[in-house]
């Protein structure tokens, strides 16, 4: 071999091996798997039939769903725990005889909020596990890599965890769902909150430059009049310098800022912005506002310098009860479970959040009976009552694949505790305005808290 | 070396009959390996693309590439701003695939002429600064409406044909054109290197100054490679888009483009075989690696500690029983068989 070949092998080699330093620091292929307990007591609150293999991913005794979640990466911070906190739900279903008898299982992989990852973590799921369904997938531009090869496998496409209104497209993706309040219909009822409470005040926008971000400031638009909004500032989830964002917020003026962030982001702009000495009006999308997520965030950004305190004040809206209201029999049976199951995760909106959407694949699968199929949980979906811990119905009907249709309005108080303020809207993602809502919620099934 | 009889004499030949000989056994493969398998074999066939066209700038011509994966998007993102421009779907993928490797080989001669002029450790950081930047260009705010910032675009999937029947699956589809294109490009580089090209690339590489007195133009060829290395990489993009239905940045980071040189020293650098053994390499054993961390049954945490640790190990041992890759330890053991079977 002559010398220059051995000197471009040695370079190669090099460079190879600084590969690996960066593979091992920046990428991350771990997986959380886990299953229920192994109680398989006959149970249930649906009769009639005996289960069978119904449909793929479903047998007599089982129900295998999966999912793609950010259990590192940018996004990790928070959302990490929605998903062993929906495990944790179907673990106590499992030990109360699971649903129609089945103990539900529960695999979901790490896809970092990268949506390379998630083509490849979800097609492993439904190719190679053969999941019955992909329940919760977090992510806007992750899960948006996934949604037409879901449908083209006719995979349910449960619950997604993300905002965007582009889950609710029936004719083009019936096997897509949403969960949560759209960032149309939650951007309205925070912007109706800005123009009647802070009218007059000059508003900045600041958002996640995609889906997300976009969505929410058109709902914030439909409400807030156009001459009052003095600058948009989008942000990149790769890029975590936001001083020039929060700078032009502060020259522009902005005595109100609406954030359509990531709770990593939330916490970057408000260091950001106390660190210039600018203190607006913070209102903040409610998947970036969880007050315990935050003030962890804001302390270990800050080495310890700030925390909980620079959330006093902020505005957000929510579409399921307050952490703190342990009168509600929802949030009493979720703060059981979360206390049995994980205790060593903080108890706070994710974790609600987790345990909630959990609920509600129980209560679908209860609903669709003995022995469902893909097709026929897509039909319960549009038709069964699923109500549960929400403040508000779900839009689901043959003519929308929308989850929860409003919110109301909350106020962080103390650094810590999110207290609900006025009444709770519904609205849907047109420009008429957020209208009252008369629902009632109802009571968790008295079989669950025995 | 002993003379071939009759049509055997020549390399194109003994090359095709290789190619076929593959191509029959992808097909066998598919026909029983499952859906999950076949998208494997298609992200297997993607890197082999790339793979082989890094080995030929890099093992046969000497020019360090750390920004193949910046090529790849390239040509994944020309695939899917073609298709976007023909949302009725009316150019069959061949053509959307040659004008993406078009695109690519474009780029790559525009980046080649920069990089005949740079030599070791500067054409790694210049190609290291692509692979950087270019993904980026869609997070700028100038072309992020175009290329879909963060997001990425989508790309079409392609149907199947229907006369291969109603149950044959789209990956198996996906995972055939893959394997087409894999033994395309295997094909053309193979004959290209054993060519009268392959002779002055490996003359450059040797010893420039010998090179540029037997009469080659040096500069010339090493932009030659820089295209022909650029176009595999492209076509490779242009169908790692297709298979994922998604050109996002995050798809082709400076992690993608390590993995693309980790292929050619594992699978034997400058071996055009090499690159198909390098290609399994780096797709299976962080597979593996996260299947062993499964079965251990570790926690989240530890587990994906645990993939990329087992991952390094691989790595390191290769290298060292295989110090000049899978490919050269095969011919290194073969060799040793052959002589033992001589002498007895």
């Amino acid at each position: 071999m002559g010398s220059t070949t051995s000197k471009v092998l040695r370079s190669v080699a090099v460079v190879a091996a600084f590969g690996m330093l960066a593979a091992a620091c920046g990428s991350s292929s771990p997986s959380g798997s886990s299953t229920g307990s192994s109680s398989t007591t006959s149970g249930g609150s649906g009769g009639g039939g005996t289960p069978t293999a119904s449909a793929p991913g479903i047998t007599a005794n089982s129900i295998t769903i999966g999912s793609h979640q950010p259990l590192t990466g940018p996004a990790a911070p928070g959302y990490s725990e929605i998903a062993p906190a929906a495990n944790a739900l179907f673990q106590y279903v499992n030990s109360k005889g699971g649903v129609h008898g089945r103990q539900i299982k529960y695999t979901y992989e790490d896809d970092a909020y990268n949506p390379s990852q998630t083509t490849t973590v979800v097609r492993k799921l439904v190719l190679q596990d053969n999941v019955f369904a992909i329940f919760n997938g977090l992510g806007t531009p992750t899960h948006s890599a996934v949604e037409a090869f879901l449908n083209s496998e006719k995979v349910p496409d449960l619950f997604v965890a993300s905002g965007c209104i582009c889950w609710d497209q029936p004719s083009k993706y019936p096997y897509t769902s949403g969960w949560q309040t759209d960032y149309i219909r939650e951007g309205k009822i925070l912007g109706q909150y800005i123009k009647q409470s802070l009218s007059g005040k000059k508003v900045g926008y600041v958002y996640q430059n995609d889906d997300f971000g976009q969505d929410g400031i058109k709902g914030l638009d439909y409400e807030i009049p156009a001459s009052d909004v003095v600058t948009k500032q989008p942000y990149d989830v790769n890029n975590i310098n936001v001083g020039p964002q929060v700078a032009a917020l502060q020259a522009k003026g902005a005595q109100v800022v609406a954030l359509y962030t990531i709770p990593a982001f939330t916490a970057l702009v408000l260091l950001q912005a106390a660190k210039i000495g600018y203190h607006p009006t913070w209102v903040v999308s409610s998947v970036g506002s969880d007050p315990p997520t935050l003030s962890g965030l804001l302390t270990k950004f800050s080495s310890g310098k700030a925390g909980g305190s620079l959330l006093t004040g902020m505005v957000t809206g929510t579409y399921l009860p307050a952490l703190n209201d342990t009168s509600n029999p929802w949030i009493a049976l979720f703060k059981k479970i979360h206390d049995q199951y994980i205790p060593t995760l903080p108890w706070d909106g994710n974790v609600l959040y987790g345990e909630s959407v959990g609920y509600t694949f129980v209560r679908l699968m209860d609903q669709a009976g003995v022995n469902p199929t893909r097709d026929s949980v897509i039909k319960t979906l549009h038709s069964a009552d699923l109500g549960g811990p929400g403040i508000v119905p779900f839009a689901f009907s043959s003519g929308s694949n929308a989850g929860f249709t409003g919110e109301q309005i909350a106020v962080n108080k103390d650094g810590s505790t999110l207290v609900p303020q006025g009444s709770v809207y519904t609205t849907d993602d047109s420009s008429s305005a957020p209208s009252v809502s008369n629902y009632t919620q109802p009571q968790p099934p008295s079989n669950l808290n025995s | 070396m002993t003379r071939m009889p009759g049509p055997l004499r020549f390399a194109a030949v003994r090359h095709g009959l290789v190619v076929i000989v593959l191509a029959a056994a992808v097909a066998g493969y598919t026909q029983i390996a499952g859906s999950f398998a076949d998208f494997q074999l298609a992200q297997i066939a993607i890197y082999v693309m790339a793979i082989a066209g890094l080995t030929v700038l890099t093992g046969l011509n000497g020019q360090v590439s750390l920004g193949h994966g910046a090529l790849m998007a390239i040509g994944g993102y020309s695939a899917a701003l073609v298709m976007q421009h023909d949302p009725n779907g009316h150019l069959p993928l061949a053509v959307v695939l040659v004008i993406a490797t078009a695109a690519t080989a474009v780029a790559g001669g525009i980046i080649g002429v920069a990089a005949a002029r740079l030599r070791g450790p500067y054409l790694a950081g210049a190609t290291l600064a692509l692979a950087v930047g270019i993904p980026q260009l869609a997070v700028a705010r100038q072309f992020a409406h175009t290329l879909g910032g963060e997001q990425g675009l989508t790309v079409r999937s392609p149907q199947a044909p229907s006369f291969l029947g109603s149950s044959f699956s789209l990956e198996h589809w996906l995972s055939w054109i893959c394997a087409a294109g894999a033994l395309v490009v295997l094909f053309l580089l193979s004959n290209l290197v054993t060519s009268r090209y392959g002779r002055t690339f490996r003359a450059v590489r040797d010893d420039e100054i010998a090179a540029a007195l037997a009469g080659i133009h040096v500069a010339r060829t090493q932009v030659l490679a820089f295209v022909v290395s650029a176009a595999s990489a492209g076509l490779g993009g242009a169908l790692l888009g297709v298979v994922t239905s998604l050109v996002a940045p995050a798809g082709f980071t400076l992690v993608l483009s390590i993995a693309l040189l980790t292929g050619i020293v594992l699978g034997g650098l400058g071996s055009i075989v090499g690159a198909v053994w390098g290609s399994i390499l780096v797709v299976y054993v962080p597979q593996w690696s996260t299947d062993l961390a499964h079965s251990l049954s570790f926690s989240t945490v530890m587990g994906s500690y645990f993939a990329v640790a087992f991952y390094g190990l691989v790595l390191i041992v290769v290298m060292l029983v295989f110090p000049s890759g899978l490919q050269g330890g095969i011919v290194r053991l073969w060799g040793m068989a052959a002589s033992r079977v001589r002498r007895g």
